[in-house]
């Protein structure tokens, strides 16, 4: 199972070391450093970096690299999803990730982590029941501890811990009731020169912040449940009633979680809100590019694309732009070649447009490869592949619970080629 | 108010200072001190010093303050196992604590504390925790006893801890059972030969069960251990998978991708008319589809296992080809994995839109990326016929785009487009050949070459352009030189007037000036084709090459059948098997796809039916069936047909044969070659004029040949009565079959034990599986006379009308003679049938053996057979079965062989040797599976014999 954590920061420190089984010495991050040197930048670092005796699995989240060693044959998405809640479970208690946080809360990083693995066996992962343990610091609490001398680690063992419900603490108590459901998609699309969509499909999420007293018992219903055809449960879903009558049932955990996730694959057809048009040439003669885009709606349903940025890499060749954009603030990185124009809000009827030439260096041959745009959007009030809630009842406890249901359309990785 | 404060250092000196505090009276700064000591801890600093200063703030009823106290000693007792002892005391106390985080933390510590003596103490209170009253204690203990196995094993068995550990997957709660299971297979991972985790239908439902409502971790603990277990039959594994599909739907890809391989492995035993196959195969690909937009450290797992998926079942993800389209952002490792399965997908279906998608990756940034698209066009070319044209003009927009490294990589995809497809895109060649300044990678410029030797007569300065090449011959790797050598050769034979010298400057620059062996013994093999029979050489050199098969890169079946045992693991990501990377002398047991039994066909499986089955004794006598009897007795027995007689021609076809074979080996990719014969005379000076014979060296050259070719008779069974005397009026026929060289030739005994003289012998056979029948007529010279013996050889050939018999082997001959008609019925063992011929090309062997489709693989046990690898490999081989590739795996041997029958059919063998053991298995696959049966009779009669 996995035998040691480093925390790796990206100008190549280990900040943090965590042993559970015998210790590894530090030296074994040496292949890390290479493997690390080789990639170009760190999102390139291949996951999986075997050595003689050990392997190193990592994952690079807010630029720190968690890399767990491991021995023997173990699963090694295992390992990976393991580090995934490790980043979670520090965001969650901090707030952020990142390496002065940690630094600065050390020793409850050190005992989560404790708590979380024994013998490199995953122990207690649900963030309610590691809050019971380890209570994460606030302000008011590290005062109050340093007066009364009291500690933040829990002295009893947590509630949920071997329940049938795992997820959620008993007692839980509110004066407001309420639950909120956000419904929110992604687009990944390819976008081909002429316009047309290459592949896209939907990643879609319910996110939900339950704050009930008691143990509510929920069931939440769709319109249209046949899109689901392709979801990942939170497991206090009972996917027994989903398999028969396409009902999410379920007792909620205890704050926010994430009640599903969803995929809706390349082979429905999806809708594209929102097009560009582009013209970008070189030529050979000339050291100056032309260089224009305009960003327009599509299929929006009436609603309005906000925060709409445009990110392209341009050519190496490039030396610099100068453009004018109708609406919004452009930067062009002469140095990483990036181009970002911040574009706003779409209104249909001025469409933004971001228009001028580009200089390349003297003489040289025009660029080989064409500059993909990156674009990202939000639509409010609308899940792009027409998803909607039909009802939330709750039973099990008296109260009236006030709901909320919210849908949200954003970009992905959507990608227009040129 | 932050922990960085721990940080800060003084002057004094930290250690120093540590210690004052630890020692303070006021619970508080004791405390702080502690934690200044674990931040220091963290970041690797050495405080092992402060060891029983540290150790002295154990006995507190602080729970945080014990808890960081035992985070210390896990780091540090080792260093100080004298100072630990120490700490025991208040382990035993704190077992016995009411709370039960305590009593969980006190034997979860003491397990991490890896010394000895405090080992020693550990055994009754993890005893009593592995039976407390709460789960959350109960479960710690089971890992517990994980962790004391990892230190002394030994103790873990004498005192019984496995035992109540095997008790534990009986528990009433879920994460106890989770954890017993994570725990015993962790220990069974070093024991592999011990029998821990006995997987019966009882146990099997009590995991399935607990895989319900235990965490997320614990269902991958369960569903790994669920894969190791054999289900009895297709019933039973289709209840497993029913129970195990939900699991698909998980959040956790871990938990996903587990339940994956548990279904890819129980689909093996599940018949593919069964409606469940279907549904399962629909229910396994939105999964793996989702796996592909979680992170790209998740992605790249998830692509790796794919790839192994896609090779064993294509069906699944077959209308998915857009999911691995590559977004211009992913990261490297993943772009070249998606690629790489989207030209396993490619099919006629879809080729349009991934051509189009390679087009635009090979505009990319990422060089890496775009060789691969690259090749990846070639590869599309070779896989789908109908695409090759538009792939080659695709190839050629790319060459056109004069970036050095995509018109090399494109050089060298081409070459393999053209021989797959020979005469059909030539004209290209004037295009390529503009580019051949720019190359200057060793593979490209090997392929150049190979194009210029190969259509030499198509390209007009084809001798300047190689001579050019020759300038720099020592500075080029061996590959370009060894391809620069063929091409010239092939040139001189095309154009031999204008090229003399070249072909000698070449020869002489490869056997003399250079060190590399491959390269010497290859010139010289040329020259001495040349300098002796210049139509040979060109027979020889300038033979039609096999086409080149699809797939170039596909993982051997049955390493392919272990890693989708293996899915999930660390094992599929390298591709390679857990024995070939695992760490240290721990065995590895090997997994295997379980055979496909269904419940309600219980009688006869393939490996059972024919184990130790004789195969000599089978009745003589012509079956009753009457339409056959009577067909054989309409058959005219006047003078037999006469089929060409092959005997003479044969033997040289053969010898021509041997050596081309020889020589294609020693001019392929492989640099194996003839490495190891010995030249007997050192090579002498070069001649001055080609032609001039070459004294020793060729004649052991042909020594060699000849030496082989003695070798190829197959085995010959010993003579059994067909006839015997009293069936046939006092003709005993005895006989038996034979090969050599090319022919088949039944050889006969008649004896004559009747009074009177026996003449006019005449003999027919009945129509047949394969056609057999006499190829001249029997002829007997002399009458013979009572009591007298005459040994005849009677050619056969294959040409014979053709009815399949029961069994395939069976053969029904008639005899006449003076006296009467006589019948009898034979079975001839099925090797004679194998040609010389039947050694397939390596790529081909792999692509045939997964095309055959599964249910036409069987397995044999061949027993009792001491022979080694190399010595099987050459008695079949005289039997002319082929070894083809042998490969090592842990101490077993793998031959992979090809064989060919008269008809036309191809055997492909797996033959499995375990040193040692006398007992091998077989595995043959072919298109006709009731050969096989005959195929492995014939492997155990040469083995045996």
């Amino acid at each position: 199972m996995i035998h040691s954590l480093f925390l790796i920061n990206s100008s190549g420190d280990i900040f943090l070391e965590k042993h559970w089984k015998s210790v590894v010495s530090r030296s074994v991050c040496d292949y890390f450093f290479e493997a690390q040197e080789r990639a170009t930048e760190a999102e390139n670092v291949p996951p999986v970096i075997p050595t003689p005796h050990h392997y190193l699995l990592s994952v690079y989240r807010h630029k720190i690299f968690f890399v767990a060693v491991i021995q023997t044959e173990v699963p090694p998405l295992f390992v990976i999803e393991f580090l995934h809640r490790v980043v979670d479970t520090f965001q969650d208690y901090f707030g952020v990730c990142s390496e002065p946080v940690i630094k600065d809360n050390v020793v409850v990083v050190y005992e989560v982590l404790e708590e979380m693995l024994d013998n490199g066996f995953p122990l207690a992962t649900e963030s309610n029941i590691l809050k019971e343990l380890i209570k994460p610091p606030t302000i008011l609490r590290t005062v109050v501890n340093t007066i009364t001398g009291s500690t933040n680690v829990g002295e009893q063992l947590p509630t949920g811990q071997l329940s049938v419900v795992p997820w959620r603490r008993t007692g839980v108590k509110y004066t407001n009731n309420e639950a909120y459901f956000d419904v929110i998609e992604e687009i990944d699309a390819i976008i081909d020169k002429s316009g047309s969509t290459v592949t896209a499909e939907i990643q879609g999420v319910i996110d939900a912040c339950v704050k009930l007293t008691g143990m509510p018992d929920l069931t939440l219903s769709f319109m249209n449940p046949r899109l689901l055809d392709d979801v990942s449960f939170h497991p206090c879903v009972r996917f027994k009633r989903w398999e028969s009558e396409r009902i999410l049932s379920f007792i909620p955990p205890d704050g926010n979680f994430r009640l599903l996730s969803y995929h809706v694959s390349a082979q429905n057809l999806v809708a594209i809100p929102v097009y560009v048009k582009h013209s970008i040439s070189f030529r050979d003669s000339s050291s100056l590019g032309r260089f224009e885009i305009t960003v327009g709606p599509k299929q929006t349903m009436g609603k309005t694309i906000e925060g709409v940025t445009v990110l392209s890499q341009m050519p190496r060749g490039v030396l610099n732009m100068s453009l004018t954009p109708s609406q919004g603030t452009h930067t062009f990185d002469p140095v990483t070649k990036m181009l970002s124009w911040d574009v706003g809000k779409i209104n249909p009827q001025k469409l933004p447009s971001l228009k001028g030439t580009m200089s390349l260096q003297a003489g040289a041959s025009k660029p080989d490869e064409n500059p993909t745009i990156n674009l990202q959007f939000k639509i409010q009030q609308l899940a792009i592949s027409g998803l909607k809630v039909n009802r939330l009842d709750m039973y099990g406890e008296k109260y009236k619970p006030f709901k909320g249901i919210k849908y949200m359309t954003k970009a992905g990785k959507f990608q227009v080629r040129t | 108010m932050t922990d960085s404060k721990y940080f800060t250092t003084t002057k004094k000196g930290e250690i120093f200072e540590l210690k004052a505090e630890l020692n303070s009276d006021k619970k508080e700064k004791k405390k702080e001190a502690v934690k200044k000591v674990i931040a220091s801890m963290t970041v690797g600093k050495d405080v092992s010093a402060l060891f029983p200063d540290v150790v002295n703030c154990m006995q507190t009823d602080n729970l945080e303050l014990k808890k960081l106290v035992y985070l210390y000693l896990m780091n540090y007792a080792k260093s100080q196992p004298d100072m630990a002892i120490m700490a025991v005391n208040t382990f035993v106390k704190d077992c016995e604590d009411p709370n039960p985080l305590i009593r969980a933390l006190a034997v979860r510590t003491m397990g991490c504390i890896r010394v000895d003596k405090i080992t020693e103490y550990l055994c009754e209170p993890l005893r009593k925790c592995l039976k407390d009253e709460d789960p959350y204690v109960r479960k710690t203990a089971a890992v517990c006893v994980a962790k004391l196995h990892d230190i002394n094993a030994q103790l873990v068995e004498d005192q019984g801890f496995l035992d109540t550990l095997k008790d534990l997957i009986s528990d009433s709660n879920p994460m106890v059972v989770a954890n017993a299971v994570a725990a015993l297979s962790e220990i069974a991972e070093s024991h592999p030969s011990s029998n821990l985790l006995d997987l019966n239908p009882q146990s099997i439902n009590k995991l399935l069960t607990a895989l319900n409502e235990c965490t997320e971790w614990g269902q991958i603990f369960i569903l790994d251990c669920l894969a190791n277990y054999t289900p009895k039959d297709d019933r039973e594994a289709q209840s497993i998978c029913e129970r195990v599909t939900p699991r698909l739907s998980h959040a956790n890809s871990a938990v996903v991708l587990s339940a994956v391989k548990v279904l890819m492995k129980f689909m093996e035993m599940l018949s593919k008319d069964l409606d469940y196959y279907g549904t399962l195969l629909k229910k396994l690909a939105p999964p793996l589809v989702t796996l592909l937009s979680a992170e790209p450290e998740l992605q790249y797992v998830a692509l790796r296992n794919i790839n192994l998926i896609v090779q064993k079942r294509p069906e699944i993800l077959k209308h998915e080809m857009k999911v691995f389209f590559v977004k211009y952002n992913d990261p490297i490792y993943v772009k070249l994995e998606k690629l790489d399965i989207m030209i396993r997908l490619a099919s006629q279906a879809n080729i349009a839109q991934v051509l189009a998608e390679l087009k635009e990756y090979a505009t990319e940034v990422d060089v890496d990326f775009v060789r691969k698209a690259v090749r990846a066009i070639g590869r599309c070319a070779i896989k789908v016929e109908q695409s090759a044209e538009r792939c080659v003009s695709t190839l050629l927009d790319l060459i056109q785009t004069k970036v050095n490294y995509v018109v090399q990589e494109a050089i060298v995809v081409i070459k393999d487009i053209f021989r797959k497809y020979p005469n059909k895109y030539e004209s290209v060649i004037a295009t390529l050949c503009e580019n051949l300044d720019s190359l200057d990678e060793p593979e490209a410029r090997a392929a150049m070459i190979w194009i210029v030797g190969e259509y030499a007569e198509r390209i007009d300065n084809a001798d300047e352009l190689l001579e050019s090449f020759l300038e720099g011959f020592h500075d080029e790797s061996t590959q370009v030189q060894l391809q620069l050598l063929t091409a010239i050769v092939k040139l001189f034979l095309k154009k031999p007037t204008e090229t003399q010298e070249l072909v000698q400057q070449v020869l002489s620059l490869a056997t003399q000036d250079s060190d590399n062996p491959d390269l010497r013994d290859r010139g010289y093999i040329y020259w001495r084709l040349l300098s002796t029979d210049p139509v040979a050489a060109k027979e020889v050199v300038l033979a039609e090459k096999p086409l080149i098969s699809e797939e170039t890169d596909l993982i051997e079946p049955t390493l392919l059948d272990e890693l989708i045992c293996y899915i999930g693991t660390l094992a599929s990501v390298y591709h390679k098997p857990p024995s070939a990377f695992v760490e240290g002398g721990r065995g590895v047991v090997h997994k295997s796809l379980p055979p496909r039994t269904a419940s309600n066909e219980s009688t006869e499986s393939p490996e059972t039916a024919p184990a130790g089955a004789p195969t000599a004794e089978q009745p003589d006598v012509i079956p009753t069936q009457g339409d056959l009897l009577g067909d054989l007795l309409n058959l005219d027995l006047g003078p037999p047909v006469s089929g060409p007689p092959l005997t003479t021609s044969s033997v040289q076809m053969g010898a021509v044969d041997l050596l081309g074979g020889g020589l294609d080996s020693l001019m392929g990719d492989e640099p194996e070659g003839i490495g190891d014969t010995n030249f007997g005379a050192p090579p002498p000076a070069a001649p001055a004029r080609l032609g001039a014979p070459i004294g020793s060296g060729l004649s052991d050259l042909f020594d060699l040949t000849s030496g082989v070719g003695t070798l190829s008779g197959s085995y010959v069974p010993p003579k059994a009565v067909w006839l015997p005397a009293m069936k046939a009026k006092g003709l005993e026929i005895s006989g038996t079959f034979m090969r050599q060289v090319g022919s088949i030739s039944m050889d006969l005994q008649l004896t004559n034990k009747a009074l009177q003289v026996m003449t006019d012998f005449a003999i027919q056979f009945n129509r047949n599986s394969f056609g057999l029948a006499p190829a001249a007529p029997l002829q007997v010279h002399a009458p013979l006379s009572p009591n007298q013996t005459v040994e005849i050889s009677l050619p056969l050939n294959t040409v014979g009308s053709v009815m399949k018999m029961d069994p395939l082997n069976n053969l029904q001959v008639a005899v006449k003679n003076n006296i009467d008609i006589f019948y009898f019925s034979t079975l001839y063992p099925l090797h004679i049938l194998f040609v010389e011929d039947g050694k397939m090309d390596r790529q081909m062997f792999l692509a045939t053996w997964k095309d055959i489709p599964n249910e036409n693989e069987a397995q044999f046990q061949i027993r009792d057979c001491s022979l080694n690898a190399e010595a099987v490999s050459t008695k079949l081989q005289n039997s002319n079965i082929f070894t083809i590739a042998k490969r090592n795996v842990e101490g077993q041997d793998m031959l992979y062989q090809s064989l060919k029958l008269t008809n036309g059919i191809w055997v492909l063998a797996e033959l499995r040797i375990q040193p040692g053991s006398p007992s091998f298995t077989l595995s043959l696959k072919c298109r006709a599976p009731e050969v096989s049966q005959h195929v492995y009779q014939a492997y155990e009669t040469i083995l045996k014999n």
